[in-house]
């Protein structure tokens, strides 16, 4: 035992996408405050492994807060309590002994349940592929210094493409809107010179496919803002709605 | 370039650009009414409202844009609904625990019920006071002034109240919408927002104050 | 020997790449669009060589076990890109980046590898500044850059600390355009568990949807492996959980030869262990070795905080030991001198195994020069902090944040802890000039394949040789193999080659379940770490690398007897990837072991004690070992050591000094 914390979690399990699913009532005991959120869930599998049960199955890789494929809707909120961090981050220091923890999966028609807490995130990937690039074929290049940048508008860019593609904003959103995510995309791009070609194209072509997949549409109460882990501004919706907007009236 | 249009108008962003559109437009009504309304507040016996009143009813402009006003009302309305359906069908599992208010506002996610409240002291309210005014004769023959209408319908505390929670829900509303309406057009900037915020929250409660003032004077007697 | 042919072309070494561009044979549009190609893996490297093959014509399929193209580990890359743009104007040039490579590199890599990767460094930014990837940028809107380890010239270009993040998502973009276009066909959360080869040439894998557990045929007339790095074989290590060897290893035992494969980099600024329960260790980047000085207390077994010991009592021992790059030399030598002081007693923290990152100086010096930048008159010691602190933000914002959240402390007011742990793998896959491994038609990209980097990388190298790989090489060279095959129609799945690699894997998965044994997955993935990291990490020698071996193959055989996968094959089954995962492990950590205690000489990252000098330098010997160490699968755990010499037509290998 590394620690001595004792917590009670309620965490959702689900068999396979068409299974029905329930929260499952699991105490964990000896939980040291430095463990990551996930760390403490490899010591309920570790246990559930021993005892000749299935394990939970979660979305993970990197552990440091960059990959973003770790998914947990944790006591009602996307990523835990702690703002501005992803769920590998969250350290068991932000929970108190003997807490009850409720575990569930991101919920959102376009994010269907694979397992457990695993969901299939891909309308994100089926969005990007409708226009969050810049159609600049390998080789066609000119130098990277020709275009001189503003720094404010290059840092602007830059903080809207520090989007993880996690899936937060969605989970969180009373409506399982996406716009935070597609919207950071679109500005990332609509910042930049090289983004303006395809900018007509790229706001219309983007946001119908966010309305294919099924998810929601905004009504600014600005959950995703505050829960993203890494803080991806409303600006940025603003933004798209402009491109949008200006998109429909130009063509 | 039809289909085009259809399909911009019938996109998420579309339809919330009509929420926000319709929204400003109904604000800017609230504007008029607001200002028509506190002329009983001269405490002249209703003689400056009533011209006031007099001329909304009979302008021919006016009765044009009271048309534009109940369809902006019911586009606010059907898109609402239309929204409201497809954005519950976007989470057809909902969570066991939703901790909303770490972070949001409870009357940011709870525009539907607000305005649904709404819609019902809306017809209550027209039906005392615009069908009144509009299609019984003793308005429009003479006999009897809005002013003395609106003494009559306030002298029931019950309605009072309905009243003012109608413009309790009617403020809540607007706390979330003004500013929710600029962000849906686009217009978010560091500099900018940060008084449109300002602007909004002052104006939803200034003009709430205005709108449950008169029925409370009324009821209490401060103006006669 | 003779198996082994670098393919390197003739010629001056300035001129090697332009040639063999001028002249390799070429693969017209019409046959292009009739050309499969299978790609694993879809980091930095596998993403730019899809979209890249995919703008050129092929037909490309892409495979990631993870849930999305954009998640691969290439992400994780904090610090930044390395290219010969010379746009500091302070005397970087091809040949500059191209001779600190070798150089950093101990020596071990070829020149002819290493002078291209030099040369299309600089087209690499051009390109992802054009994807509208936001790098750093100066107020006059030129890029910004920033100087890494084992250089003296800024050619470093960076965002923040999430370069990586931004790179991959600009190749990420790229791929997606093409998945668009229907010329890539993303088959994500599918993992490549054999290769198939028909008369010799590599021809298809068999992939496992990890949803379904269906075991899937893929044929493809190349294929290509950009799956990473192996450092998890140490368990903890800076990778991503689902880091591993697997699709190189079943290439590797295909007849794919392994180079190198003890060639691991230990980085030195990472953030200490706390625990058993510890999953992964954190990397704070090397950038932070720009501005943060390192230190110990001068005294052994020092238990003061830091701020309490006053600057004489405090051993600076990088200045020291190395005044020439001082806090920057390169990462092996960081590493190293770290524990060289914690072995000897000097380390801090609770675990005494950990040095001290300050940017208290750091914090000082940039708070004088805003003061100054600003026009703040005789400003105020608390006024001065808060500037440095801001410049400080600017720069390692995130990474300081990173290290409170893990931590519980803050960086600003108390000096940092770190401590090395494995971060990089430079061995791989063994891969000729063409990039294409010792099976025809498969091909190794990335640090997946053990190119470029020798026995030790440079920061900020990675990025580089990904997406040089994946852009630049690769698209080329292929095509001088796709030329030949152009007659060559789409074999059928049904071909038996197919049948009989997914025999095999199944095979694999029935005995897994059949096991039915005692122990956890990672019960036996700790075990084998902790092995690697007493006996084949920082420093290795022959006694320990000998029981190493005999403690692997132990191990193994209670893997094999007592491993426990719950659950079953026909569903999203994690503890069964972790199986196919470290059941390689268990393998490839034996071959480790037989490389470093073959090479009985100090390079790079790999450090045989019995090899120092006085001073406990690194001692390389070129007369015995100036060799790539290729190594053979001959089946039932037995190898076959081939050797390709390096050839050193240009610089010419001396003592590595950073003094």
């Amino acid at each position: 035992m590394s620690g001595n914390m004792n917590l009670t979690l309620r965490i959702w399990r689900q068999k396979s996408a068409k299974a029905n699913g329930q929260l499952v009532t699991y105490p964990v005991k000896g939980i040291s405050p430095d463990m990551s959120f996930l760390e403490m869930f490899d010591v309920l599998n570790e246990e559930l492994i021993n005892k000749g049960e299935e394990p939970i199955a979660f979305d993970h890789d990197c552990r440091e807060g960059i990959c973003g494929a770790c998914s947990m809707f944790i006591n009602g909120q996307p990523h835990g309590p702690k703002k501005g961090v992803t769920t590998c981050q969250l350290h068991m220091r932000s929970f108190k002994d003997g807490d009850t923890i409720v575990v569930e999966p991101w919920r959102a028609a376009a994010f269907p349940v694979i397992k457990d807490l695993t969901v299939d995130r891909a309308a994100f990937d089926r969005i990007i592929a409708k226009g969050g690039f810049i159609s600049v074929n390998t080789g066609n290049a000119q130098d990277a210094n020709n275009i001189p940048i503003p720094k404010t508008d290059a840092d602007l860019s830059f903080n809207a493409a520090a989007c993880i593609g996690c899936g937060a904003c969605v989970a969180t959103c009373k409506n399982s809107s996406a716009m935070l995510f597609v919207s950071a995309k679109i500005s990332q791009l609509a910042l930049l010179p090289q983004g303006q070609v395809e900018r007509i194209a790229r706001a219309k072509n983007m946001v119908a496919q966010m309305d294919e997949e099924g998810f929601g549409s905004c009504t600014n109460t600005g959950a995703c803002e505050v829960e993203c882990p890494k803080e991806i501004s409303l600006e940025n919706i603003a933004r798209m709605n402009r491109e949008y907007f200006m998109a429909n009236i130009k063509e | 370039m039809s289909t085009n249009q259809a399909n911009f108008l019938q996109s998420s962003l579309g339809k919330k650009l009509i929420m926000g559109l319709t929204g400003l437009f109904l604000i800017s009504f609230l504007v008029v009414h607001a200002f028509i309304n506190s002329l009983i507040f001269f405490n002249d016996g209703g003689v400056l409202f009533n011209e006031g009143s007099e001329f909304m009813a009979h302008n021919p402009v006016i009765r044009v844009i009271e048309i534009v006003l109940f369809i902006g009302i019911i586009l606010h309305i059907v898109q609402a609904l239309i929204l409201t359906l497809q954005n519950n069908k976007a989470r057809p599992v909902k969570y066991a625990v939703n901790n909303g208010k770490a972070n949001s506002k409870w009357y940011s996610r709870s525009m539907g019920l607000l305005g649904t409240l709404l819609l019902i002291f809306l017809i209550i309210h027209l039906k005392h006071f615009w069908v009144v005014s509009r299609f019984t004769d003793e308005i429009t023959s003479g006999e009897e002034t809005m002013y003395g209408e609106m003494k009559e319908v306030f002298e029931n505390p019950l309605i009072v109240i309905t009243y003012v929670l109608g413009v309790i829900s009617l403020g809540y509303h607007l706390l979330h919408g003004f500013q929710s309406a600029f962000q849906t057009l686009g217009l978010n900037h560091p500099k900018y927002t940060p008084f449109i915020k300002a602007l909004g929250f002052w104006f939803s409660i200034i003009i709430s104050l205005v709108f449950a003032a008169m029925p409370i004077a009324l009821y209490m007697g401060w103006v006669k | 020997m003779s198996k082994l042919d670098s393919k390197i072309p003739e010629g001056n070494l300035e001129e090697k790449w332009s040639k063999y561009k001028a002249s390799c044979a070429l693969v017209n549009p019409a046959n292009k669009r009739s050309l499969e190609i299978i790609v694993v893996g879809s980091g930095l490297a596998g993403a730019s060589a899809a979209a890249s093959l995919a703008e050129l014509g092929y037909k490309v399929k892409v495979f990631c076990f993870q849930d999305s193209a954009r998640r691969a580990h290439s992400i994780a890359a904090q610090g930044g890109i390395n290219a010969a743009k010379n746009y500091q104007n302070d005397g970087d040039s091809t040949y500059r980046l191209f001779y600190d490579t070798i150089k950093g590199g101990d020596y071990r890599a070829r020149e002819g590898n290493v002078y291209r990767l030099a040369e299309v460094s600089a087209n690499i930014i051009d390109q992802c500044v054009a994807q509208g990837v936001p790098l750093a940028r100066e107020y006059g809107g030129m890029l910004s850059n920033r100087s890494f380890g084992g250089t003296q010239v800024q050619r470093t270009f960076y965002a923040a600390g999430q370069t990586g993040q931004q790179l991959l998502l600009g190749a990420y973009s790229g791929l997606q355009r093409q998945v668009g276009l229907g010329t890539v066909e993303m088959l994500a959360r599918h993992e490549m568990l054999e290769v198939v080869t028909i008369e010799g040439k590599a021809r298809g894998i068999i992939a496992r949807d990890l949803v379904t557990g269906k075991l899937e045929r893929h044929f493809g007339h190349a294929v290509l492996l950009c799956t990473g790095g192996y450092g998890n074989v140490f368990y903890l290590s800076t990778n991503a959980m689902g880091c591993n060897v697997t699709a190189a290893w079943k290439a590797h035992k295909k007849g794919a030869f392994f180079g190198n494969p003890c060639f691991t980099q230990i980085h030195p600024t990472c953030i200490p262990v706390s625990g058993d329960h510890q999953s992964k260790l954190t990397l704070m980047s090397e950038s932070l070795r720009n501005d943060g000085r390192i230190w110990v207390p001068k005294k052994a077994g020092d238990v003061r905080k830091a701020n309490e010991i006053p600057e004489e009592e405090r051993d600076y021992y990088l200045e020291r030991r190395y005044p020439a790059f001082g806090n920057l030399v390169p990462r092996d030598v960081a590493s190293r001198a770290a524990k060289e002081r914690c072995d000897a007693g000097f380390g801090v923290g609770t675990s005494k195994m950990a040095v001290f990152l300050d940017f208290k100086s750091a914090i000082e010096r940039y708070g004088h020069n805003q003061a100054v930048k600003l026009g703040v008159q005789n400003p105020t010691a608390a006024q001065l902090k808060d500037f440095g602190k801001q410049v400080v933000e600017e720069k390692y914002g995130n990474l300081f944040e990173m290290y409170e959240q893990i931590t519980g402390e803050n960086p600003y007011e108390v000096a940092m802890r770190i401590y090395p742990a494995v971060h990089y793998t430079m061995g791989g896959l063994w891969v000729d000039y063409n990039l294409m491994t010792t099976v025809p038609g498969l091909y190794c990209l990335g640090e997946a394949n053990f190119s470029d980097h020798g026995a030790n990388r440079l920061g900020a190298s990675a990025l580089m040789q990904g997406l040089a790989d994946g852009y630049f090489v690769l698209p080329y060279t292929i095509g001088a193999y796709l030329s030949k095959e152009i007659s060559v129609k789409a074999i059928s799945t049904d071909h038996e080659a197919f049948g009989i690699a997914e025999k095999a894997v199944q095979g694999q998965i029935d005995k897994f379940f059949a096991i039915k044994g005692t122990k956890s997955v990672d019960h036996f993935h700790k075990k084998l770490g902790k092995i690697m990291w007493d006996k084949c990490g920082m420093a290795r020698n022959e006694k320990g690398l000998n029981e190493a071996i005999l403690e692997i193959r132990q191990l193994r055989e209670e893997f094999w007897k007592d491993v426990r996968v719950p659950g079953t094959n026909n569903e999203l089954n994690p503890e069964l990837e972790k199986a196919f995962r470290v059941a390689d492990f268990l393998e490839l950590g034996e071959l480790m072991c037989m490389d470093a205690l073959n090479r009985s000489e100090s390079c790079g990252g790999h450090f045989r004690e019995e090899s120092q000098t006085e001073e406990g330098e690194a001692l390389r010997n070129d007369d015995k070992f100036s060799y790539v160490s290729a190594w053979e699968n001959k089946g039932d755990g037995k190898y076959e050591l081939h050797k390709e010499e390096l050839i050193f037509d240009v610089v010419h290998p001396s003592a590595r000094s950073y003094k």
